[in-house]
C-alpha cells in the first residue's frame, strides 16, 4: 500500500523585544547564568505580571505577514505543569483566545507553488534552561531565558513531504528574520520547531495516528526527522503494526528517533484565563499601525526586483535572501544604473567573499557606492573585466574606493588606438610563422595573438579593441 | 488611657502637639505586646528592632515638621504582604524561611507615608480559613475570649488591633477575610473594590478575588488609612487608574435621604439570633439618621458559596504551584529524585486546608471538568455581578449581617470543612462581584462577645461606605468596652 504522509509544524519563535513579556529584564541571549532575572520573572510570591506591549505589535506583524485575521481581543491563559525550569509552575500562554488565525503562507519546491494554512499565532513566555552536571548528579536552573517572548506558529496539517516541510519552515524563517522580530537562530533555539507527523493510505481522509517529533534544531535535521519518521511509520504499518500517539526526540548523532516516556507527556495542563491579566484589546488603530510601518517581505520585493531590474528568478531569489542583501543591492544599482550587472557581482564575487570569511552582508568592507564606481569604470572602459577583478579583491581586502586602487596598482585600460596599433605591428614583425598559419586559415591562432598583445600591455589593453585591430592587421 | 488604646488620629493631635513622640507610642505598643502577645499570639514575626529606629526617625521628621499621612503610627501587616528583608510566611511551613528582596506596594506606600511597622501578623495558612486556626504557626486567640477564635483569615490582624498590639493593621480579604474578622473582634475593616489597592507583594491566593485593605479601630482612621495605600500600581495588570478621592472628606457628612437596601436573602434560618437582632437594631439607628431601607433582592446569592468554592480553589491550586522546593521555601530532603522531591516538599510543606482546596482546584480544572466547573462558575459569577449592579439601581448602599454568628470556640469546627466555610456565607458575594465592602462593630452579645455589621456599596464607591459607616458610628453611640484580655 501506498502510504501519504500528514504534517504539521509548531514552531515557537523568540521575539527580538529588548525587554522580557511581563517584566523588565533584558530578553538577550548569551549572559551569565540568571543574571537577566528579577522577582517577576524568577515567579517569586506575590509578583505580577505586566504585558510588554511590543511583544503584542511583533506579534501582529507576524500575523499580517502571513495572512491572518487578527482577533480584536484575546486574553492570556495558564498552562500548568511542573518543572524546575518553569518557576512558576505554569507558563502564561494562550489557549481559547488566540489573538490571530487563519492564515496562510506560499512556498515553491521542486518548481511547483503550494499554500501551507496557519492554524494560528500566539504570544506566550519561554521557560528557563536546565543545564546537568556530567560529572556529578546535579542539575541546575539558569533562569535567563524565562519571560523571554515567544509566538508559537501552528500549521494546519496541510505538508505532505519533508521537503515540503522544510521549504515552509524556510519560508516562515524568512518572514520572521526580514520582519526583524526574530534573529532565526535555529542552534541558539531562537527559532524552534516541532512537527506532528502521520501516514494515511494514499487516497484516503482520515488522519492516522501522529507522533509529535522534538529536539530538531536546523533545518537540516527537521528534514532529516521527517524523511526518517516516514520511513518507521510505513514500517510500523506495512508490518500490520499500529503507530503509537506519542512525543519522540530526534537524535542527530545515530539519525533516528526515540520513544520519550509515555509517563512524562502525559499531561493535564489545565488552561485557565490567567486572572492577574486583562484581556487584551486590539483594535483597527493599531494593525493599521503596524501595518504601515511593515516592511516589503521577500516575496514581494522578489516579484518587485524581477519587475523593475529585469533580472531572472533566479538572481532575484538569491539577492532577497536577506533584507540587508537586499538593500546592499539595490544601492548599488541606484549609484551605478546596471542592475544585471550589479547582480552578476553581488552574486558572484561579493557573495564568495563573504562566503569564504562566513560574513554577513552587513560586514561587508565594499561600500554599495565602491561596488558601483567600480562598474562605472568597467562600463566606461577606464578598466576592463580582469582589471576589475583584482580591483573588487583589493576592495575587499582594504575597502579602498575603486580609483584609489586603480592609481596605486596603476590599473588603467590602455584603449589608445595608435600606441595598440603599434604594439600590434611588433607582434605580427616578429611572429611570421604564426602570421602564414593564421592567414593559411587557421583561426585558432588568433588566441595566442590575443594573448601576445595583453601580456605586451600587461594586461592593461581593451580587450574589444584588441580584437577589432589584430583582425584588421591581421588581414593584411 | 494607655497610648496603644487610641486611634490613629488622637495619636496624630498628640504628635501634632508634641504632647507625646513616636518612640513613646510605639513602646507603648511593644509594651502591649509583651503583655499579651503570649495569649494572644497575634503575630508570627515582631519588628521591634526596626520599628523602634523607624519610630526614631519619625520623632526626627516630626521635629522639622515633615509629618506624612502616617508618620510614627505604629502598624501592623498581615503575613501574606511581603516586607524585603523580612522572613514573610503566608501562614505555611513551606514559606517559613521565605525573606522576600522586595516590599509590597502596600508596605513601599506605608513607609513612604511615615508609619511605623510592629511585624507580621498571624494568618490563616495561604489566607485559607476562617479561624487563623490553620497556620503553621499556631492558632490566634480572640482577645474578648481566648478561647474563641478572632477570625480569619486575617485573624491576627484583627485580634492584634483589637488587643492593643498595634493601632491599624492591613489584611488580605478573598471571601471575607477582613470583613469577618473585624466583626468577631469587635473592630472596622474596609474590603476594597477589585483593582483599587495594589495586589503587587501580596502573596496570591485567589487572584481574581483578593485585595488587601485596613483594619482600624474607628471609620475615621479607615479613610486616613485607605488615603495612603489606595491608588493605581503600574506593577499590576488589574489595577484600576481610577482617580483616588481623599477619603475623609466622607466622614460626619451624614446620610439624610440615603437608601439603604435590606437583601432578603441575608436573613436567613441559621443566623445566630443575637446576631440578627444587633443587625436588624443597626436599621433602626440609619433610619434615625435620616436613611430610608427598603428591601431588596440578590437572587443569586444561594450560589455564591459553591462559585467560590470551585473558582478560589481553581486559582489557588495554580497560584501554589510555584512552591515545589526548587527555589526557596522548604524542601525535603527525603525525595530521591525530581518528583518525589516535589511530592514530599507539598505534602510536608502545606497543611490540610491548602492541600484540601489544591486538590478541588485541580479536579475543577481538569480536562473534561473545566465546562462543568470552572467555567459554568465563571458564568454565575457574572450573574452574582448583576444582582449587585440591579440592586445598587435600587439603593445606595446595601446592609446585611457581616457574619452568621459570633466568634466560635476554638477547635469547634476544624473537623467540618463545611461549617467553616459557611462562616464567610455573607462576605463571599461581595469578592466574587468585585465590590467594596465594610464591616462595622454594631454590638455585643450577652456573653459579651463583638458583632458586625456590614455595609456594601458599588464599584469605586468607597467614599460612600466611609460616608455611611461614619453616620452610623455617630448615631449608633456604641458604648466603649475593652477586650477581656486587657486585664492580663
Amino acid at each position: 500500500m501506498e502510504f501519504e504522509p500528514v504534517i504539521g509544524l509548531e514552531i515557537h519563535a523568540q521575539l527580538l523585544t529588548d525587554t522580557k513579556i511581563f517584566c523588565g529584564c533584558s530578553a538577550k541571549f548569551g549572559a551569565a547564568p540568571n543574571t537577566h532575572t528579577c522577582p517577576v520573572c524568577l515567579g517569586m510570591p506575590g509578583v505580577l505580571p505586566v504585558l510588554n506591549r511590543k511583544v503584542v505589535e511583533f506579534m501582529i506583524k507576524m500575523a499580517l505577514a502571513t495572512n491572518c485575521a487578527v482577533n480584536r481581543e484575546c486574553n492570556f491563559a495558564r498552562k500548568n505543569y511542573f518543572y524546575p525550569d518553569l518557576p512558576k509552575g505554569y507558563q502564561i500562554s494562550q489557549y481559547a483566545l488566540p489573538p490571530a488565525e487563519h492564515g496562510w503562507v506560499d512556498v515553491e519546491f521542486d518548481g511547483r507553488q503550494k499554500r501551507i494554512g496557519i492554524t494560528r499565532i500566539h504570544m506566550e513566555e519561554d521557560a528557563g534552561k536546565l543545564m546537568h552536571d556530567e560529572h556529578n548528579p546535579a542539575s541546575y536552573v539558569d533562569l535567563n531565558r524565562t519571560g523571554v517572548p515567544l509566538i508559537e506558529i501552528v500549521s494546519e496539517p496541510d505538508i505532505r513531504s519533508a521537503e515540503e516541510a522544510a521549504a515552509y519552515l524556510r519560508r516562515l524563517h524568512e518572514i520572521l528574520v526580514y520582519l526583524e522580530i526574530c534573529d532565526g537562530n535555529m542552534e541558539e533555539g531562537s527559532f524552534r520547531c516541532d512537527a506532528n507527523i502521520s501516514l494515511r493510505p494514499r487516497g484516503t481522509e482520515p488522519f492516522g495516528t501522529r507522533a509529535e517529533l522534538k529536539n530538531m534544531n536546523s533545518f537540516r535535521n527537521v528534514q532529516r526527522a521527517l524523511e526518517y519518521e516516514i520511513k518507521r511509520q510505513q514500517y510500523v504499518l506495512e508490518g500490520g503494526g499500529q503507530v503509537v500517539q506519542e512525543t519522540r526526540l530526534w537524535d542527530d548523532t545515530a539519525g533516528v528517533t526515540h520513544s520519550m516516556r509515555g509517563k512524562e507527556e502525559a499531561h493535564d495542563y489545565r488552561y485557565f484565563p490567567d486572572p492577574d491579566l486583562v484581556p487584551i484589546v486590539i483594535d483597527d488603530a493599531w494593525i493599521e499601525e503596524v501595518r504601515k510601518a511593515q516592511p516589503e517581505l521577500p516575496l514581494e520585493k522578489r516579484e518587485r526586483f524581477m519587475r523593475a531590474y529585469q533580472i531572472p528568478a533566479y538572481d532575484a531569489g538569491v539577492l532577497t535572501t536577506s533584507r540587508a542583501l537586499a538593500d546592499y543591492y539595490e544601492e548599488v544599482v541606484r549609484l551605478c544604473g546596471e542592475p544585471k550587472i550589479a547582480a552578476n557581482w553581488v552574486m558572484g564575487d561579493i557573495l564568495r567573499f563573504l562566503n569564504e570569511e562566513k560574513r554577513d552582508i552587513r560586514e561587508c568592507p565594499i561600500a554599495p557606492a565602491s561596488l558601483a564606481g567600480m562598474i562605472r569604470l568597467i562600463q566606461e572602459g577606464t578598466i576592463n573585466g580582469k582589471m576589475a577583478k583584482e580591483v573588487s579583491e583589493a576592495m575587499y581586502k582594504s575597502g579602498k574606493t575603486p580609483q584609489a586602487i586603480i592609481e596605486e596598482k596603476g590599473l588603467v585600460q590602455i584603449t589608445d588606438e595608435g600606441a595598440l596599433s603599434e604594439t600590434i605591428a611588433e607582434i605580427i614583425g616578429k611572429n611570421p610563422a604564426q602570421v602564414e598559419q593564421y592567414r593559411g586559415g587557421k583561426d585558432k591562432v588568433f588566441g595566442f595573438f590575443v594573448g601576445q598583445a595583453m601580456k605586451a600591455t600587461q594586461g592593461k589593453a581593451n580587450p574589444q579593441m584588441i580584437n577589432d585591430l589584430l583582425k584588421k592587421m591581421l588581414a593584411g | 488611657m494607655e497610648l496603644y488604646e487610641l486611634t490613629i488620629h488622637e495619636l496624630q493631635d498628640k504628635l501634632r502637639t508634641g504632647e507625646t513622640s513616636s518612640a513613646e507610642i510605639t513602646a507603648s505598643v511593644f509594651g502591649r505586646i509583651d503583655a499579651v502577645e503570649k495569649d494572644v499570639h497575634a503575630y508570627i514575626t515582631l519588628m521591634r528592632e526596626t520599628a523602634l529606629a523607624e519610630a526614631t526617625r519619625a520623632d526626627e521628621a516630626i521635629r522639622k515638621g515633615e509629618i506624612g499621612a502616617l508618620t510614627g503610627i505604629p502598624i501592623a501587616l498581615k503575613d501574606i504582604c511581603c516586607t524585603k528583608g523580612v522572613r514573610t510566611t503566608c501562614g505555611s511551613r513551606i514559606l517559613h524561611n521565605f525573606i522576600p528582596p522586595y516590599d509590597a506596594t502596600v508596605v513601599e506606600k506605608l513607609r513612604a507615608a511615615g508609619a511605623v511597622l510592629t511585624g507580621k501578623t498571624n494568618m490563616d495558612e495561604f489566607a485559607m480559613g476562617s479561624s487563623t486556626e490553620s497556620s503553621f504557626f499556631g492558632a490566634t486567640r480572640n482577645p474578648w475570649d481566648l478561647t474563641r477564635i478572632p477570625g480569619g483569615s486575617s485573624g491576627g490582624s484583627s485580634a492584634a488591633l483589637a488587643a492593643g498590639e498595634c493601632i491599624a493593621s492591613l489584611g488580605s480579604d478573598t471571601g471575607g477575610s477582613i470583613r469577618q474578622p473585624a466583626a468577631l473582634c469587635g473592630v472596622v475593616g474596609l474590603k476594597p473594590t477589585y483593582g483599587r489597592v495594589s495586589r503587587f507583594g501580596l502573596i496570591a491566593f485567589a487572584s481574581s478575588l483578593d485585595q488587601i485593605g485596613p483594619f482600624t479601630k474607628d471609620v475615621e482612621d479607615c479613610a486616613i488609612l485607605m488615603n495612603v495605600i489606595a491608588g493605581y500600581d503600574p506593577r499590576e495588570s488589574t489595577s484600576v487608574p481610577e482617580e483616588v478621592p481623599d477619603y475623609r472628606q466622607f466622614l460626619g457628612r451624614g446620610i439624610e435621604g440615603w437608601t439603604v437596601g435590606i437583601p432578603k436573602e441575608y436573613f436567613i434560618d441559621g443566623i445566630d439570633p443575637e446576631v440578627e437582632a444587633a443587625v436588624r437594631e443597626t436599621i433602626k439607628v440609619v433610619e434615625k439618621a435620616g436613611a430610608k431601607c427598603i428591601e431588596v433582592s440578590l437572587p443569586h446569592t444561594e450560589y455564591c458559596l459553591a462559585v467560590y468554592y470551585i473558582v478560589a480553589p481553581a486559582e489557588a491550586c495554580s497560584n501554589l504551584a510555584r512552591y515545589d522546593g526548587v527555589k526557596y521555601g522548604f524542601r525535603s530532603e527525603e525525595g530521591r529524585d525530581l518528583m518525589e522531591m516535589y511530592k514530599k516538599s507539598r505534602a510536608s510543606g502545606f497543611g490540610a486546608e491548602v492541600k484540601r482546596r489544591i486538590m478541588i482546584g485541580t479536579y475543577a480544572l481538569s480536562s473534561g471538568y473545566y465546562d462543568a466547573y470552572y467555567k459554568k462558575a465563571s458564568q454565575v459569577r457574572a450573574l452574582i455581578k448583576r444582582d449587585f449592579d440591579e440592586a445598587f439601581a435600587k439603593c445606595d448602599v446595601i446592609l446585611t449581617p457581616t457574619t452568621p454568628t459570633p466568634a466560635f470556640r476554638i477547635g469547634e469546627k476544624t473537623g467540618d470543612p463545611m461549617q467553616m466555610y459557611l462562616s464567610d456565607i455573607f462576605t463571599i458575594s461581595t469578592n466574587l462581584a468585585g465590590i467594596p465592602g465594610i464591616s462595622v462593630p454594631c454590638g455585643f452579645t450577652a456573653a459579651g462577645l463583638p458583632i458586625g455589621v456590614q455595609f456594601l456599596a458599588g464599584h469605586f464607591q468607597e467614599g460612600r461606605l466611609i460616608q455611611f459607616a461614619s453616620a452610623y458610628e455617630k448615631e449608633a453611640h456604641l458604648e466603649k468596652r475593652r477586650p477581656r484580655c486587657h486585664g492580663i
